[in-house]
């Protein structure tokens, strides 16, 4: 671990006999609108909080601007909800000098994929233990109405009235093309089950995990996955034993494709539009650098620090 | 010195053999040397800066750098080098005019001369190589510069280096500056063994073969320069009183963000600020440091927030254009009140402008350049010690006070190399540990002191004080709250803070008399030149004095006292203002420079400004001819 850690592992010591329920991880009440998929995505992340048993104090919730990044708001962990597009670089730098804390992203479609591309990428690239969620309804919700990188071609919003002009943006494909992306994994706010185990996935991977999160905003894209909600043959769940596997949706979900997330080019593919929303682990791979780790060097003593210092100044010597 | 002097078209003259020298016994003396990009000039010029410095002199030295990596050769632009000033007693700044020059070809020389750096009488030690070159084109090119310099009494003294270098190693364009350097070491008669020494140190990563030349190299030029040369130049030394170091400002601010205990430095790529980074890359993680080479300006200082936020004060780098780019992060840490440095190496600007050339103009932009209110800590070192020493004071008022700290440096002290006292550090520059215990019961992350706006910050890992920071408006509790009450004692109480820290700081100290007709205040890098003009303009007479900030934002106390003693104030700084005689300026509408405009605005004194943007730094000559004229207005200007 990077730096100092005495005191948290004075606190870590008192974890043993602590426990918590999902309530102690609820915040004040979510002022999202009724049906807003965040709703589903606070409820399953408390559900994992308090199924991994993360203590509250140790565990961070960084969020740019929008309405999904409200998110640390409404739970009792630290928050840090900070500027449009910017939450990742923040999240990195926290992990850079306290890899003792449990780090999770919340970000917009227009957070991640448009104001704060750049560092979508390259935080890719950096690989930081932490889970990154994305909740993509393919609208600027909170400035009312916008056009997203994400919206369908053909959306009408207030920016394009006469429907969005361009092909909806890929974030999955984006992601997979990242040199040293680690894991890349879709899924949906209508299937609690399949997001539960989708955050726990990404929770106990080893770097960087990229959760897409499908939803939509009742306001403006409340159509968005009408179909795909009531048909379940639109789905493809991708079932692998190193991926997400739900069995309660077995019966209801027959389109089950095995797919290894260790495949990057069948990962790539799958994650090429072709009429169906497959939902499940596209990628995963732990033997990639993660920054923190590469990075990490041990602080030496106060003491030890003075003295190399005045090492240091011993070359300027006059 | 004698009068070898060559005049237009005429052939170089031979430098006369084996001469008896002559000393010139002098307590200051500014010397250039001047090469084309790549030559190496600056290494030969920082060399015997730091020589001298270990050797006794005063000294300090000016890059002068192309914009360039590679400009083309043998033109004007691609002019690159140093130039030392030392002395016998402390030096504070480059000087006026050079007294002695080395150069590489006429050209580089050229450009020296067209931005009237050399002194009417220098002596000029000039590669002879290209008077008589083969390419017509060359030998022209020579003959129109030595007739453009044909007015002046230089006196040229020819040396063929590459003739000289060529006997020693294949490619005399990596060795002349070697040979340029045991030249200067003969005529200023340097400690070879210690000139050895530091090309062991500046070459410690190149092999014992590359070593070696360097050092027949030097040995060669001293040699030359023994037999063919009739004059040395002697400046006395005088022991320092105490341990001093020698550094630039950007190893300062390097080895003063390791000393302030920070262990995270995030930055991106800017000229000039690099080298601070590029040194920092070499050493940091021997102190358990990291330098995080962000994606952008932005990245790099939201990391920097993120580990400040988690409890390690960390620390961006950058210059203009990075500030400008930093801009909104700076807004959300004075709101979340994380502490956090900024180092701003300031360049000549608007935009891209005079990258690797100094300036003061982000003043303003530092202080101002948040959207909303957004009450912070601006401070200005003025010299390479301070530049050092500033790092932990920034540190320290980042968490005393809950804010960012901007530390406004320039490309003059960032390149520029001085001694200074050597620095004592203890373990409390190194500041505390996190806090990782458990808060107290119903403790607030904004617990804000209703009379000085200070709060206690709770840090993520302290058990019980779970919050979410916030950049919308909030209370103590970081609730968002969006009504009048909530947002006017947020505003109150960031700003408060800065009431509270002009409280504690000491008025400034008059250098000169605290009363007069004229007192000139300066910020930054000109701290030097300035107090030199003034003690030149008081020994013929004149009732002038000058006034140092440290403290931008908030400014130091008692200025308006001090005002009141003179019958004019006029700032001197390095940022463009209108020139009250320009084409359509009036008291209304000129723009002034900018610590000029925000002295009028805090004391209501009818501050006047004298500023240039020549991207050099300024000499004291001219400043001190701006004090005469001020004072022969004898008021307004």
């Amino acid at each position: 671990m990077t730096g100092y850690n005495t005191c948290s592992l004075l606190s870590c010591a008192t974890d043993d006999d602590r426990s918590w329920d999902m309530e102690d991880y609820a915040g004040p009440v979510a002022k999202w609108c009724p049906g807003c998929g965040d709703h589903a995505v606070l409820t399953a992340v408390e559900r994992l909080l308090e199924a991994e048993q993360l203590p509250p104090e140790r565990t961070m919730f960084v969020s740019g601007i929008g309405c999904s990044s409200r998110f640390p708001h409404y739970l009792r962990t630290y928050g840090f909800h900070g500027l449009h597009g910017r939450a990742l670089p923040v999240a990195t730098g926290i992990r850079l000098r306290r890899p003792d804390l449990h780090v999770f992203v919340v970000m917009g479609d227009g957070d991640c994929c448009s104001i704060g591309a750049g560092h979508w990428i390259h935080t890719t690239r950096y690989n930081p233990k932490m889970v990154a969620l994305m909740l993509d309804n393919g609208v600027y919700g909170l400035t009312k109405n916008q056009t997203s990188p994400t919206s369908p071609r053909g959306l009408a919003s207030y920016t394009q009235p006469r429907g969005a002009y361009l092909p909806a943006l890929n974030p999955l494909t984006a992601t997979l093309g990242v040199t040293n992306a680690s894991f890349v994994a879709q899924t949906g706010d209508w299937l609690p089950a399949h997001l539960l185990a989708t955050l726990r996935a990404a929770y106990h991977h080893h770097g960087f995990a990229f959760v897409r999160i499908l939803q939509r905003c009742p306001q403006y894209t409340d159509d968005l996955f009408k179909e795909a909600m009531r048909n379940p043959d639109l789905i493809e769940l991708l079932v692998h034993p190193d991926g997400v596997n739900v069995p309660e949706l077995e019966s209801l979900y027959k389109n089950q494709r095995p797919h290894d997330p260790s495949n990057l080019h069948e990962a790539r593919r799958l994650a090429e539009p072709d009429g169906k929303i497959r939902l499940g682990v596209f990628y995963r791979n732990e033997d990639l650098p993660v920054y923190e780790e590469v990075r990490n060097v041990p602080v030496p003593a106060a003491t030890e620090k003075l003295a190399l210092l005045n090492t240091e100044l011993d070359r300027y010597a006059v | 010195m004698g009068s070898t002097q060559v005049g237009p078209a005429r052939e170089p003259v031979r430098a006369p053999a084996r001469p008896t020298p002559t000393t010139l016994s002098v307590t200051q003396h500014v010397l250039e040397i001047v090469s084309d990009s790549g030559e190496g000039a600056q290494k030969c010029g920082q060399i015997f800066g730091r020589v001298s410095a270990k050797m006794g002199n005063g000294v300090w030295t000016v890059e002068i750098i192309p914009a360039e990596i590679q400009p083309p050769a043998r033109t004007p632009p691609s002019a690159s080098g140093n130039r030392v000033r030392i002395a016998t007693g402390p030096v504070t700044n480059w000087g006026d005019d050079a007294n002695l020059v080395v150069a590489f070809n006429e050209q580089v020389l050229l450009h020296r001369h067209r931005l009237g750096a050399l002194a009417g009488d220098a002596v000029i030690l000039i590669e002879s190589m290209w008077a008589t070159h083969e390419d017509p084109d060359i030998r022209r090119a020579w003959a129109a510069a030595m007739e453009e310099m044909a007015d002046c009494a230089y006196r040229f003294i020819p040396v063929p280096m590459e003739e000289q270098c060529l006997t020693v190693v294949d490619n005399p364009r990596k060795g002349k500056n070697m040979f340029a350097l045991g030249m200067l070491a003969w005529i200023y008669s340097r400690d070879v063994a210690r000139i050895k020494e530091q090309i062991a140190e500046e070459f410690r990563k190149k092999s014992k073969e590359v070593f070696e030349s360097n050092v027949a190299l030097l040995d060669l030029g001293y040699r030359w320069a023994e037999e063919h040369l009739d004059f040395r130049i002697e400046v006395p030394t005088t022991p320092p009183a105490g341990p001093m170091v020698v550094m630039n400002g950007n190893q300062a601010i390097a080895v003063g963000g390791i000393a302030a205990g920070m262990e995270l430095c995030a930055m991106y790529p800017i000229t000039p600020a690099t080298s601070a980074s590029h040194y920092l890359s070499e050493i940091f993680e021997r102190f358990g440091g990291v330098v995080h080479q962000a994606e952008d300006e932005i990245a790099a200082i939201g990391a920097a927030i993120g580990a400040s936020h988690a409890g390690k004060v960390a620390f961006t780098i950058t210059s203009g254009p990075g500030l400008a780019l930093k801009t909104e992060f700076i807004g959300l840490a004075v709101m979340m009140e994380i502490p956090l440095v900024i180092v701003d190496v300031q360049r000549g600007g608007p935009s891209t402008g005079l990258p690797t050339k100094v300036e003061q103009s982000d003043l303003l932009a530092a202080i101002y350049g948040q959207t909303g209110d957004a009450p912070h800590v601006v401070i200005a070192p003025a010299t390479m010690g301070e530049c050092f020493t500033c790092m932990t004071t920034a540190r320290r008022l980042a968490e005393a006070f809950r804010t960012p700290v901007i530390v406004l440096t320039d490309a003059n002290l960032a390149t520029g190399v001085q001694a200074f006292p050597r620095p004592e550090i203890t373990e409390a520059w190194l500041g505390s540990p996190p806090d990782q215990g458990p808060v107290a019961q119903g403790a607030k992350p904004y617990a804000w002191d209703q009379e000085t706006g200070l709060s206690r910050r709770i840090l993520p890992g302290q058990l019980g004080g779970m919050y979410t920071a916030t950049g919308l408006s909030h209370d103590e509790d970081s609730h968002v709250g969006y009504s009048p009450d909530v947002h006017e004692r947020g505003c109150q109480m960031r700003s408060r803070k800065m009431a509270v820290l002009h409280q504690m700081l000491e008025p400034p100290v008059v250098h000169g008399e605290p009363k007069g007709d004229l007192l000139v205040v300066g910020w930054g890098s000109t701290l030097g030149a300035i107090e030199e003009a003034v003690d030149r303009a008081r020994a013929e007479g004149l009732k002038v004095s000058s006034l140092h900030l440290r403290f931008l934002e908030p400014l130091e106390p008692g200025l308006k006292r001090i005002f009141k003693g003179f019958k004019q104030v006029m700032t001197v700084e390095i940022n463009y203002s209108d020139d009250p005689a320009d084409p359509h300026i009036t008291d209304e509408n000129r723009r002034r420079g900018q610590l000029s405009w925000l002295l009028r605005a805090n004391t209501l004194v009818d501050v006047d400004c004298w500023t240039r943007v020549p991207g050099e730094p300024l000499r004291p000559g001219d400043i001190h001819e701006a004090m005469r004229a001020a004072v022969a207005r004898g008021g307004r200007a």
